[in-house]
């Protein structure tokens, strides 16, 4: 497995697919910076704490942060990353030749996988480290020891959500012979989970729960809660919601109507929670994430070793 | 003693309810060159599938060199070579650094750690200019022609250094010069004690090479054995066949021919020809009766049994 491992490791460096993704991520590492400096005066106070933390979260008027740039990328190269894993080798006539070797079936898709998630992790990781570079040499205030360790967890995290869109990618290359349908299949989902399941959770949100300008503060809780579950079932809220929560330490609840009303109470002393209370609050669905990601390699790895070999 | 490198019993494979492979019984010695021939869909690369346990039979069993394929297919996979149809090849790496990758895979690099895989090295440089390959080594596989990449397919498939080999179709798409070449390549191969099982259409290529034939049709082996043998048999007893062109061939001169010492078989196939079966090459004979006979020889044409005769017989049997 070390042997295909590698390989497929050398090859995303020399492709061209991983220059343009990497390039595309730096910049878009940068411009958020560039948001968060032209910013960041107006949204710290003498009493703010995590001021470092600050770096990533903080979005211009109508400029985005970079918690958001990371949330819209990763899922693309979570996907470039495996969309073509399987469908490619059998249609250039390479995976016949490669199961003729002495390996077993397996190590091809936990090689590719494997390398896919150091791809992956070398690029979350630079892109972090970019950011956290320019920020400290720009701001000068250093990161104090839980900043520094609330963005390992976020670096982890945004590792596994990768690893999910890589592995829900790689169930399409097993399946579909052209990588174009894996492809299209992929942002299909990509789009679906990323535009359509907010709107879905609202729309039937306000249809259960409806509320307007006079409801009752629970109401409208209940209300979010909602809307909140439902979204859940999309992987792209599971991760921000826990973004949110490490890179935003004074979030002390998911509930959005919660949510709003501790951040925008002008004026309010903002009680940031401890790591471990963070942590335990985006526990769920770090877990999630996890297991939607390994029922993803599942299925590709079940369909991959039972696949009769003359349709290969 | 000879060494049995293939063998099989009962060999079935049905995909849901169609049976491609039925009740196959294979035995494939040392140093043959083993031509699987049939029509599409006869069952010709199932079989290769199973025996290198890339597919698992129905029922029946195989060996391979002495390990079951569906059992030990790694101890199988380690000694025995496979060029499938179509072959590809990484195209964004170079000749040399697909066959490493080959030669990695198959741990050659650790059987001599000691010399920094120079052995390897050596070896892959010595086939691919065996193969031909030699001036486009560092050349990415991308730029190669079909006939190029076939090539370095049988470069690949003999890395790891195979006791047995399979050859699926290695000479398709291939001009003829190349195909000579690689004709050469499998009987150099075959010197040096390594058994080839190549799958062809290519009667021609099949008759030059092969010592032994199986003829498959409907997942079954309808004809087996040496390629003499199997022309004595189809051809009724006679391997030659002598075309006559004879003006206004009387009966009486078919009673005369029919006379002569080894003739087995005299037909009149049009007006002025006759078609004759013997086991000898018996045309002066026969010229000599036609002559005697008063009748005017035109024409004489021998034909030796042909594969593709054999094949014909066979397959419209199956």
């Amino acid at each position: 497995m070390y042997a295909v491992f590698r390989k497929e490791l050398t090859d995303h460096f020399n492709s061209i697919r991983f220059t343009i993704l990497f390039i595309v991520t730096i910049l878009a590492g940068i411009f958020a910076i560039y948001i968060a400096i032209q910013n960041i005066r107006s949204v710290v106070t003498p009493t703010t704490e995590f001021i470092f933390l600050k770096i990533f979260t903080t979005s211009g008027e109508t400029l985005p942060s970079f918690l958001f740039f990371i949330s819209l990328f990763i899922p693309i190269i979570g996907i470039a990353l495996g969309f073509d894993a399987i469908n490619n080798e059998r249609a250039s006539g390479n995976l016949s030749r490669l199961l003729a070797q002495p390996i077993y079936r397996d190590s091809v898709i936990n090689g590719k996988f494997l390398a896919g998630l150091s791809v992956l992790a070398i690029m979350v990781i630079s892109v972090i480290g970019i950011v956290a570079g320019l920020g400290l040499y720009i701001i000068g205030v250093p990161p104090t020891s839980e900043e520094v360790l609330r963005l390992i967890v976020f670096a982890v995290t945004s590792i596994i959500y990768g690893a999910f869109w890589m592995a829900l990618s790689i169930v399409f290359s097993v399946f579909f012979n052209r990588a174009a349908t894996s492809m299209l299949a992929s942002m299909a989902l990509w789009i679906f989970f990323f535009f359509f399941m907010p709107m879905i959770a609202g729309a039937i949100a306000d249809a259960h729960i409806p509320i307007d300008q006079n409801s009752s503060t629970a109401l409208i809780a209940s209300h979010y809660d909602m809307e909140g579950i439902i979204a859940r079932i999309s992987p792209r809220t599971l991760y921000e919601e826990s973004i949110a929560v490490l890179l935003i330490p004074e979030l002390g609840s998911l509930n959005p109507a919660l949510m709003a009303i501790s951040l925008t109470s002008v004026g309010r002393m903002l009680t940031p929670l401890p790591f471990i209370q963070s942590l335990l609050l985006i526990w769920p669905q770090t877990v999630s994430i996890i297991a939607l990601a390994a029922i993803c390699f599942a299925i590709s790895y079940l369909g991959f070793m039972r696949q009769e070999i003359r349709s290969i | 003693m000879e060494q049995v490198v293939v063998e099989t019993t009962d060999l079935t494979k049905s995909y849901n309810g169609f049976i491609a492979v039925d009740k196959l019984n294979l035995r494939i010695r040392e140093g043959e060159i083993y031509g699987f021939l049939g029509p599409n869909g006869a069952g010709k690369t199932t079989t290769i599938l199973m025996l290198l346990g890339l597919t698992e039979p129905t029922s029946g069993a195989a060996r391979v060199c002495g390990y079951n394929p569906t059992r030990e297919p790694l101890q199988v996979k380690r000694i025995v070579g496979y060029l499938p149809e179509n072959v590809g090849f990484y195209e964004d790496l170079t000749a040399r650094q697909n066959l490493r990758y080959t030669a990695e895979l198959n741990n050659q690099y650790k059987k001599t750690p000691s010399d920094n895989g120079e052995e390897v090295e050596k070896r892959i440089n010595n086939l691919l200019t065996t193969v031909g390959l030699s001036k486009v080594v560092d050349q990415k596989v991308a730029e190669f022609s079909h006939g190029m990449k076939q090539r370095l397919g049988i470069a690949d498939v003999l890395v790891k250094e195979p006791k047995l080999v399979f050859l699926d179709e290695p000479t398709s798409g291939i001009d003829p010069k190349g195909i000579g070449e690689i004709l050469d390549l499998v009987v150099k191969m075959a010197k040096r004690k390594v058994t080839v099982i190549f799958c062809s259409h290519q009667l021609a290529q099949v008759q030059k090479i092969c010592t032994h034939v199986g003829i498959f049709a409907k997942g079954r082996l309808v004809a087996e054995g040496s390629i003499d043998r199997l022309g004595e048999e189809t051809a009724a007893g006679g391997r030659y066949r002598i075309e006559v062109q004879v003006a206004q061939p009387s009966t009486n001169l078919i009673k005369l021919i029919k006379q002569t010492k080894g003739v087995k078989d005299v037909m009149g196939s049009t007006a002025d020809s006759l078609l004759i079966t013997c086991n000898s090459d018996l045309r002066p004979q026969i010229a000599k009766t036609i002559v005697d006979s008063g009748s005017s020889l035109i024409g004489m044409k021998i034909e030796e049994a042909s594969l593709e005769r054999i094949y014909k017989k066979y397959s419209r049997e199956g």
